[in-house]
C-alpha cells in the first residue's frame, strides 16, 4: 500500500514537472497543426490533403513566409479513428502550441476535434467536412468547403432533372455523421421534387462485403442506387453490384472522390456519377496549373478534390495570418471570418457568417475507367 | 506481511484520496497533454485491476472486459445527460450517482454473462466472453437513441484526477482487504485447483461468478470515468481489441499480482503515447515483446512479486524468514 | 423468390470460405488443444501473397485465368504452409505443455505481430485484389443471375474439403493426425513423431486458410493487412459450432454461418453482421457445448 502512495506521489511530481515543459516555439516561425487520417479506412483523404497543404507550405515558404516568417507544420495522423483525432488535437494545441489547425476531412473526426479547438480558442480550418454540424461547435471553427444540405439538394436535383429518376435507393454507412446527414438532405429534396426513396439499406464503414444489401434491393428495381459514403466501400459495392447484373446508375458524393475508386472498381465504375468539389479536367487556368504542379511533385498523380482543398485551406489560412498582421490565434480567428472572394483552386472563395463557404458544386461522371467533367451547380 | 496492518491501511486509503483530491484543485495548472496520459493511466489501472481479479485471482480468462466498459460508459452518460449535469457540486452528485449505476448496470451484464459462461473452461470461456463483448458493442451499435455507430456525444466532462484516483485507491484498499480475507483465500484455492477446492467444499462456481460480477462493476465506473473525460464514445472503441489490451496488462504485471498489474497498466499507457513518433513500428515492437516475454516470462514481468519483496527488504535492511506467496 | 435463392448462394459460397479456414483451427484445436489465433492472419498473407504474384503469372500464362486462378492458389497455398510450420516451431513449440492461457496470448501476440507487420510491410491501406475468376453468368433464368464466382469458390472449397478428408483417411500421416487428436499420450508412447504430426496438421491448415484468401479476396476484392481478423473469429466460432476437433464439424459450421449471416443481413439489417456468428456461439455453447458433431470430454484429475 505503501509502495502505491509512493507512487501517487511520483505521479504528482511528475505532472507538475511535466506542466512546465512545453515546446517554446521558435521566434521566426509559425507553427501550424494539421491532423489527417495518413491510415486507416479513408487514408487517401488524409495522405492527399496532406500533400495539398505540403504544398501550399512549400510554396508560401519559399516565397519568405507569412508575415516574414516561416510556416511550420506538424502533421499528426488520426488513423481515420474520432478518439484518436481528438487525442492529436490536443496534443497539436497543448504541447506542440500550434496557433491555428488544418483538418479534418471527415465530419465525424472534425466533430470529435472541433470542441477541443473551441475551448482552446484555436481556430481550426477543415478543408472537407460537409456535415453542418461542424460549424456549429464554435466561432472558432470554419471550413472551405460547400455543406450537405446544398450538396443534398444537388445530388437529388440531378437524379430528378438530368437522369429522370422516380425511384432510387439509398444505402448509407450508419457509422458515419456525413452519410447519415447526406441521405437525409438528398431524400428531403427528391421526395419533394416528387421522387420516391423506394428502399434504404446500410452498412458500416469498413465492410466489404454488400452482397445481401444489393441482392435485397435488386428486386425493388430502383432506376438509381444512391451511395453517400466513402470511396472505398462505394467502390466494392458497385463491383459486386455489376457481379449481380445490377446495370442502373449509380450516384455519390464527395466521399468518393479518391483514385483508389477507380483502383477497386475498374470497370464497374463507368457509368457512374458523384458530386465533388471540382474536376482535374477543369480548363480554367488556376485548376491547370495546380494539376500540372501537383503531378510533377506527386509521382504523376493527379490531385483529387482533397488534395486541392487541403491546398486551398492551408492558403486561405496564410492569407488570414497575412491579413491579421500577427499569429495571435484570436486574430487570425478574426481575419479567417472576413475572408472574402479568395482565389481558390475548387472555386472563388467567402466565409459567410456561419463560416462556411459558399461554393459551386461540380457533378463527375465515371467513363472509360476516368473521372470527368459533367456539370457545375452554382450556389443558390 | 504485518507491517501493512488493516489500520495503516485503512489511514493509506484516506491520504490517498484526500492528496487525490488536492492535485486535482490544480489541475489547470498542468499541461492538458501530459494530464490526458496521466487521467489515462489511471483508467487503466482500474481496468486492469479489476480483470485481474478474474483473470488472476480465479484463473478465468475473460477476454470481454471492454463490454463491461462500454455498459458502464453509456449508462453514465445517458444519466448525465438527462439529468443535465455540468461540472460543479449538483453535477458532482449526479456523477457519482451516474458513475454507480454505470457500475451497476455493468454488473447486472457481468451477471448475465457469467453464470452461463463460467460453466466452460479456458478456451471456450475465452471465446464466449469475447462473443459477448461484441455482442454488447453490436447492439450498442444499432440502439440509434444511444448514437449508435456515429457515436453519443456532447457528455459532460465531468472527470478529473480526483474522481479517477479516487476511484484507483478504493479499488486497490479493496484488492488488498481481499487478498487477505479468507474469502480471498477462496480465488485463490479456485485458481490454483478448482477441482480440489470443489472437493474442500468451496463453490466455485459461485467465486468465479462474484469475482466477474465485481470485475464488471469497476469495468462499469472505469467507463463511466472514461466517457467523462473524452466526452464522446462510439462503439468501436470498446472493441475486443480493446479487451485484450486490458488482458495483456494483466498478463504482463503477472496475473494476481497487484503491484506488478498497477505498473504494467502505467507503462502500458505510457509506452504507446512515448513511442508516438515511431508509431508504425510501435504495435510490432509491442507484438514481439508478448510473444518473447510469453515464451521467456510467462509469469509477467513482475511475476511473483519477488521483484518488490527483495527491494523491500533491501530498503528496509529486514531478512525475511518465510516465502508467502500472496 | 429469385432474391431468395440469390441469398442462398451468397451464403453457401460465404459459408464455404469459413469451412475452409474454420478446418484449420478445428485441427490445431483437435491436436494441440489451443485457438491459434494467428491462424486468421495465415489467410490475410495468403491474400497478399496472390495479391503480388498474380500480375507475373498473368503476363506469365498471357492473361489465361484458368491456369493463372489455381497457379496463384497453389503458391499461396505453399507459402503460407512454410509459414504457419515457422510460426509453429519458433513461438508455440517452445510453449508446449503450459498454460492454456499463456500459449493463447503468444498466439494472440503473433497476430498482432503478422497484423501490423503487414501494415508497415503493405502499408495500411485496402488494395485492390485482381480479377481471377473469369466472370460469366453461368445461369441466367427466371429473374435469377448467378455469375460464375460463387460457383467457383463453392466447387473449390468442396474439392479441397474431400481432398483433405481423403489425406486424413488414408495417409499415414493423416491417420496419425487422427490417432494425436484422440489421445496424446498414448500416440507419442505408440512411437508416432509428434512434430512432424504437428507441422504436418499445420501445413494443411495454412494451406487451406490460403486458398480461402484467394476464394475470399475474388468475392470481396479489396484486402488489407486486418483483413482476417472477422473471417478468422467467425469461422473459429463456426468450428466450436459444429463440434471443435471434427472436420465435417468445421465444414457444417462455416456453412451454418455464412448462410446464416447472410440473410439476416439482407433481410433484416446489416448492421447486425458480425453479432450473428457470435449469437449463434453462445446459443450453441448454452445448450450444447459440445458443439453439433462433437463429443463432450469431462476434465480428468
Amino acid at each position: 500500500m505503501r509502495i502505491i502512495n509512493r507512487f501517487l506521489c511520483v505521479v504528482l511530481g511528475l505532472t507538475v514537472a511535466l506542466s512546465g515543459c512545453s515546446q517554446k516555439a521558435n521566434q521566426d516561425e509559425i507553427l501550424i497543426g494539421a491532423y489527417l487520417s495518413l491510415t486507416g479506412t479513408t487514408a487517401a483523404f488524409g495522405t492527399s490533403s496532406s500533400n495539398g497543404i505540403q504544398m501550399a507550405v512549400d510554396e508560401v515558404n519559399v516565397a519568405g513566409g507569412v508575415l516574414g516568417k516561416k510556416i511550420h507544420l506538424i502533421t499528426e495522423d488520426t488513423q481515420s479513428k474520432p478518439e484518436e483525432a481528438a487525442l492529436v488535437a490536443t496534443k497539436l494545441i497543448t504541447r506542440d502550441k500550434v496557433v491555428a489547425l488544418l483538418g479534418e476531412i471527415a465530419s465525424s473526426r472534425s466533430l470529435a476535434a472541433a470542441p477541443i479547438a473551441q475551448e482552446h480558442k484555436i481556430p481550426m480550418v477543415t478543408p472537407g467536412s460537409t456535415n453542418p454540424e461542424v460549424t456549429k461547435k464554435g466561432d472558432y471553427i470554419f471550413r472551405v468547403c460547400f455543406i450537405d444540405p446544398f450538396q443534398g439538394e444537388v445530388m437529388a436535383r440531378f437524379a430528378y432533372e438530368s437522369l429522370g429518376a422516380r425511384r432510387v435507393v439509398i444505402i448509407k454507412d450508419v457509422k458515419n455523421d456525413y452519410s447519415i446527414g447526406l441521405a437525409q438532405f438528398f431524400t428531403e429534396t427528391f421526395t419533394k421534387l416528387g421522387g420516391q426513396v423506394v428502399g434504404e439499406q446500410a452498412y458500416s464503414e469498413g465492410d466489404a462485403d454488400f452482397l445481401a444489401q444489393l441482392t435485397a434491393i435488386k428486386g425493388l428495381n430502383p432506376e438509381i442506387v444512391v451511395v453517400p459514403g466513402y470511396y472505398q466501400e462505394s467502390a466494392l459495392m458497385v463491383k459486386q453490384a455489376r457481379g449481380l447484373n445490377m446495370t442502373m446508375p449509380f450516384l455519390g458524393g464527395d466521399g468518393w472522390d479518391a483514385s483508389e475508386i477507380l483502383e477497386v472498381g475498374g470497370a464497374a465504375m463507368n457509368g457512374t456519377y458523384f458530386t465533388n468539389h471540382y474536376a482535374a479536367d477543369d480548363t480554367s487556368a488556376i485548376v491547370q496549373d495546380f494539376v500540372r504542379t501537383y503531378k510533377a511533385r506527386f509521382d504523376n498523380k493527379i490531385p483529387d478534390a482533397m488534395a486541392v482543398l487541403g491546398y486551398d485551406a492551408a492558403r486561405i489560412l496564410f492569407d488570414a495570418i497575412s491579413r491579421a498582421g500577427s499569429d495571435d490565434p484570436t486574430k487570425i480567428r478574426d481575419a479567417l471570418a472576413t475572408t472574402k472572394d479568395f482565389p481558390g483552386v475548387s472555386g472563388t472563395t467567402t466565409i459567410d457568417a456561419q463560416r462556411n463557404a459558399r461554393k459551386a458544386i461540380v457533378i463527375v461522371k465515371i467513363q472509360d475507367g476516368q473521372i470527368r467533367f459533367h456539370a457545375k451547380v452554382d450556389p443558390l | 506481511m504485518q507491517v501493512f496492518s488493516r489500520h495503516s491501511r485503512v489511514v493509506f486509503l484516506f491520504s490517498a484520496v484526500a492528496l487525490a483530491f488536492i492535485i486535482s484543485l490544480f489541475e489547470s495548472n498542468f499541461n492538458a497533454y501530459y494530464y490526458q496520459i496521466i487521467i489515462y493511466i489511471g483508467i487503466n489501472v482500474i481496468l486492469a485491476s479489476s480483470l485481474n481479479l478474474v483473470n488472476g485471482f480465479t484463473g478465468q480468462f475473460s477476454l470481454g472486459h471492454a463490454g463491461f466498459m462500454a455498459v458502464g460508459a453509456y449508462t453514465a452518460s445517458v444519466i448525465t445527460s438527462q439529468l443535465g449535469a455540468t461540472p460543479g457540486l449538483m453535477g458532482s452528485f449526479i456523477f457519482l450517482l451516474a458513475l454507480l449505476s454505470g457500475g451497476l448496470v455493468a454488473s447486472f451484464f457481468g451477471l448475465l454473462v457469467g453464470i452461463p459462461s463460467l460453466r466452460l473452461k479456458g478456451d471456450y470461456l475465452a471465446i464466449v466472453t469475447l462473443g459477448f463483448g461484441e455482442i454488447i458493442r453490436v447492439i450498442i451499435q444499432n440502439l440509434d437513441f444511444l448514437g449508435g455507430a456515429r457515436g453519443f456525444t456532447g457528455i459532460a466532462k465531468l472527470s478529473n484526477f480526483f474522481w479517477v484516483f479516487a476511484v484507483v485507491a478504493i479499488l486497490l484498499y479493496l484488492l488488498s482487504n481481499l487478498i487477505r480475507s479468507t474469502y480471498g483465500k477462496g480465488f485463490l484455492a479456485v485458481r490454483d485447483d478448482e477441482v480440489a477446492a470443489e472437493a474442500m467444499g468451496i463453490n466455485a462456481t459461485r467465486y468465479k461468478v462474484t469475482a466477474f460480477v465485481a470485475a464488471a462493476f469497476f469495468a462499469g465506473i472505469a467507463g463511466g470515468l472514461y466517457a467523462h473525460f473524452v466526452t464522446y464514445i462510439n462503439p468501436s472503441q470498446f472493441s475486443f481489441v480493446k479487451s485484450i489490451e486490458i488482458v495483456v496488462m494483466v498478463i504482463i504485471g503477472g496475473m494476481g499480482h497487484t503491484v506488478g498489474v498497477f505498473i504494467s497498466a502505467v507503462l502500458l499507457t505510457v509506452l504507446p503515447e512515448a513511442l508516438r513518433p515511431i508509431a508504425e513500428y510501435r504495435m510490432v515492437i509491442y507484438s514481439l515483446a508478448l510473444v518473447v516475454i510469453m515464451i521467456a516470462r510467462p509469469q509477467g514481468l513482475f511475476g511473483d512479486g519477488e521483484f518488490f519483496r527483495k527491494l523491500w527488504r533491501t530498503i528496509t535492511g529486514k531478512a525475511k524468514v518465510s516465502e508467502s506467496k500472496t | 423468390m429469385s432474391e431468395f435463392i440469390q441469398q442462398v448462394i451468397n451464403g453457401v459460397s460465404l459459408g464455404s470460405i469459413y469451412a475452409l479456414i474454420a478446418l484449420g483451427y478445428t485441427m490445431v484445436y483437435g491436436i494441440l488443444r489451443f485457438i491459434n489465433f494467428a491462424h486468421s492472419d495465415i489467410f490475410m498473407i495468403g491474400a497478399y501473397v496472390a495479391f503480388f504474384a498474380a500480375p507475373t503469372i498473368l503476363d506469365l500464362t498471357g492473361g489465361n485465368l484458368f491456369i493463372a486462378g489455381p497457379l496463384s492458389m497453389l503458391l499461396a497455398m505453399a507459402l503460407c504452409s512454410a509459414l504457419g510450420v515457422t510460426i509453429e516451431k519458433l513461438a508455440y513449440k517452445p510453449l508446449r505443455g503450459r498454460p492454456t492461457i499463456v500459449v493463447l496470448i503468444t498466439a494472440i501476440g503473433v497476430s498482432f505481430f503478422l497484423e501490423y507487420g503487414g501494415q508497415l510491410v503493405f502499408g495500411p491501406d485496402p488494395k485492390p485484389f485482381p480479377d481471377l475468376i473469369p466472370k460469366a453468368n453461368v445461369i441466367d433464368a427466371g429473374g435469377v443471375v448467378v455469375s460464375s464466382t460463387p460457383l467457383v469458390v463453392i466447387g473449390t472449397a468442396i474439392g479441397l474439403m474431400l481432398l483433405l478428408r481423403w489425406v486424413v483417411m488414408n495417409t499415414k500421416t493423416g491417420t496419425a493426425m487422427r490417432a494425436l487428436s484422440f489421445n496424446l499420450q498414448a500416440a507419442r508412447l505408440m512411437g508416432i513423431n509428434i512434430n512432424k504430426v504437428v507441422s504436418f496438421t499445420f501445413i494443411l491448415g495454412s494451406s487451406l486458410a490460403a486458398a480461402a484468401a484467394v476464394l475470399y479476396a475474388s468475392v470481396y476484392p479489396s484486402i488489407n493487412p486486418l483483413m482476417g481478423v472477422f473471417p478468422g473469429l467467425k469461422a473459429f466460432i463456426a468450428a466450436v459450432v459444429g463440434g471443435i476437433g471434427n472436420l465435417v464439424g468445421a465444414a457444417l459450421g462455416g456453412l451454418i454461418i455464412g448462410v446464416t449471416e447472410t440473410f439476416v443481413t439482407g433481410y433484416i439489417s446489416a448492421t447486425y453482421r458480425d453479432a450473428i456468428a457470435f449469437g449463434i456461439l453462445i446459443i450453441i455453447l448454452l445448450f450444447r457445448p459440445a458443439g453439433l458433431l462433437g463429443k463432450f470430454e469431462s476434465e480428468r484429475v
